[in-house]
């Protein structure tokens, strides 16, 4: 399999007031096409900071980030956007669903960047629903939704305009044992039948149980890696 | 949904502060057009324009709310180039409650029409007019507003004048209409005899006039002919202050104040209020959606896309109270201009003044919301999802 992300050398230091912060110190990592990763590691160990390096939400202080063999680096901020509209989804701990937006909208979101005709916008919106099955609560806005609901409708977001690669932090963290369950699932089968590389930031090792292989982060640098 | 369609859910986010701030909005524009609608009519002068009225018209030096003496019509006559001269009165008063306002003057009745030839009456009303003492003849449109027929008696709460045994209730019996020739507006004026108002008007009040109008043979001279009338009771306890219908219009826009720099002041003052209040809520409420906006630049919005959303609501949200103050504003036309139109021009808003309220909207939308689309064009997601 060809590989999808290859960081090199990677840092990131944040400033806070008159302190550098060395967040992350020389990760080297790929991963391959159809990958199912589970990042694990204690808090402050640099976990989601990778994680938004690799999604380019964040620019890395030295090394290289190259996703499908585009180096992130070289892009431009409102390039950058544009790349994420078409290669990445997102999944967050908290759904970061729009509150005044029911779900089908919600999921249309990243679909308003593109020349899709409205129809078009809404049939794939409405398919994205299906995968995560979630068709009958297309009209509910996410305050009408369960946790897990509304976790669904934000990996339908994530799906809709059909990237790669999946990024997703911490995405069973406000979820019963039950719904985190049926979520991990829903990722496996994403992984397994529709070919989406995953990469998921977790403290829970049930969650990382789903994943194909378990990368263990400390302090900034990745210490041990664990196949499935 | 389209990108209209994001900015206008996201305006609702807060529907309670929504609403009330497109309330304030709504009234600050019903305000503007309000205002600028009587400042233009008392700029413009409506009914009161030179350019075909070859008319002069006398008030007392000092202030309208001075009077003149009768006796001073003969001397103006006497003036070569005066071809007639009349008078009316500044009657006040009130027909059942203070909101039926229209503007009464008691005139010599044929004098009056013949001055005003305008003013389309017929010639069996008009003789009736003059020959019912109590007799009052009304515009058209104001018997139609109050559903007056002939015969009926219209009673006046005077504010201004009582009569000789201190009533202030006067009576009148409706026996004619008139209208506006085609092309000249209407006011809905109230008109009475000025016989029958002198008899019975309190002593102190008798013989006494509150303006004249004065038609000139030849309109060229109207600035000489002024001028002389002016020279002719300077000297007099009752001092004249003569000029065309036009300039009259602005002198007595004039003595109420100048309408144009209240008008402005009014309006800046209920703007810079407004943008204060209306900044603040935007600025809360791009506080309060920090993590919504870094959700969709991690979706793919770019930033200048994500900074012209914010600004795009705050424009929308401004268009919208200014579209609706526009709205109740008209709605309020016709009983403000049947009000209003006595006193000055004509009460109308026209197109430009429509442009300019829309155009001041969207600029106090981009002032409103352009530091919030530019903190929105700066937020980095990363610092942004921290902060949920």
């Amino acid at each position: 399999m060809s590989e999808i992300v290859n960081c090199r050398d990677l840092e990131k230091t944040f400033i806070k007031g008159k302190e550098t912060v060395e967040v992350l110190t020389g990760i080297n990592l790929t991963v391959d096409e159809g990958d199912f990763l589970a990042l694990m590691g204690p808090s402050g160990s640099g976990k989601t900071t990778l994680l938004n390096l690799i999604g380019g939400l964040d620019h890395p202080t030295a090394g290289i980030v190259s996703v499908s063999g585009i180096d992130l680096n070289g892009l431009s901020s409102s390039a950058l956007a544009r790349w994420r509209a078409v290669n990445v989804g997102f999944i967050f701990q908290f759904y970061n669903l729009l509150p005044v937006l029911n779900a089908q909208r919600n999921v249309e979101l990243p679909l308003l960047l593109t020349k899709l005709s409205r129809s078009q916008r809404t049939k794939n919106a409405a398919t994205a629903l299906e995968i995560v099955g979630l068709s009958d609560r297309a009209k509910h806005k996410p305050g009408e939704l369960s946790g897990g609901q509304q976790q669904r409708v934000a990996i339908a977001r994530a799906l809709v305009a059909d990237p790669a690669l999946l990024l997703c932090d911490e995405p069973t963290g406000d979820l019963d044992r039950g719904t985190a369950d049926e979520i991990l699932e829903l990722l496996e089968l994403l992984n397994r039948d529709h070919g989406k590389t995953i990469i998921i930031v977790t403290h829970d090792p049930k969650a990382a149980n789903h994943a194909q292989r378990t990368l263990y982060m400390d302090k900034g640098k990745l210490v041990e890696e664990a196949t499935a | 949904m389209s990108i209209f369609g994001l900015m206008w859910a996201s305006l609702f986010r807060k529907r309670t502060r929504t609403l009330l701030t497109l309330l304030s909005l709504m009234i600050a524009f019903l305000l503007f057009m309000l205002l600028q609608a009587i400042s233009n009519a008392f700029a413009s002068s409506g009914s009161f324009n030179l350019a075909s009225i070859d008319r002069l018209i006398s008030t007392p030096k000092y202030s309208i709310i001075d009077s003149l003496p009768i006796n001073q019509q003969q001397q103006m006559l006497n003036i070569e180039g005066v071809e007639a001269v009349t008078h009316a009165n500044w009657f006040g008063g009130n027909y059942q409650e203070r909101r039926n306002f229209f503007p009464k003057y008691p005139v010599d009745p044929y004098a009056y029409f013949d001055m005003y030839s305008e003013l389309v009456i017929s010639k069996e009303e008009l003789d009736a007019f003059a020959q019912t003492r109590r007799g009052a003849v009304v515009a058209a449109s104001l018997a139609e507003r109050f559903g007056w027929k002939l015969g009926d008696i219209i009673p006046i709460q005077g504010d201004i004048y009582s009569m000789q045994n201190g009533s202030r209730l006067w009576e009148f019996e409706l026996v004619g209409t008139f209208t506006a020739r085609v092309g000249e507006s209407e006011a809905p004026l109230f008109l009475f005899q000025y016989e029958y108002f002198t008899e019975a008007v309190a002593d102190y009040s008798k013989n006494q006039v509150g303006w004249w109008t004065i038609r000139l043979s030849d309109t060229d001279r109207a600035a000489e002919i002024a001028n002389q009338i002016d020279l002719l009771f300077e000297n007099s306890q009752d001092p004249t202050r003569t000029a065309t219908e036009d300039e009259f219009s602005r002198q007595f826009a004039s003595q109420l104040g100048d309408m144009g720099f209240i008008t402005a002041m009014i309006m800046s003052a209920v703007f810079f209020t407004i943008v204060l209040l209306t900044g603040n809520t935007m600025s809360q409420a791009l506080r309060e959606r920090i993590p919504e906006l870094a959700v969709l630049k991690t979706v793919g919005f770019t930033d200048t896309l994500v900074s012209i959303l914010v600004l795009g609501e705050s424009v929308l949200l401004c268009v919208v109270g200014g579209v609706l103050g526009i709205l109740l504003a008209f709605a309020m036309q016709d009983v403000l201009g049947s009000t209003l139109g006595g006193f000055i021009g004509d009460f109308e808003y026209s197109a430009t003044l429509i442009a300019s309220a829309l155009i001041l909207a969207i600029v106090i939308g981009i002032v409103i919301g352009g530091i919030p689309a530019l903190e929105a064009r700066r937020l980095t997601i990363v610092d942004a999802l921290r902060e949920r």
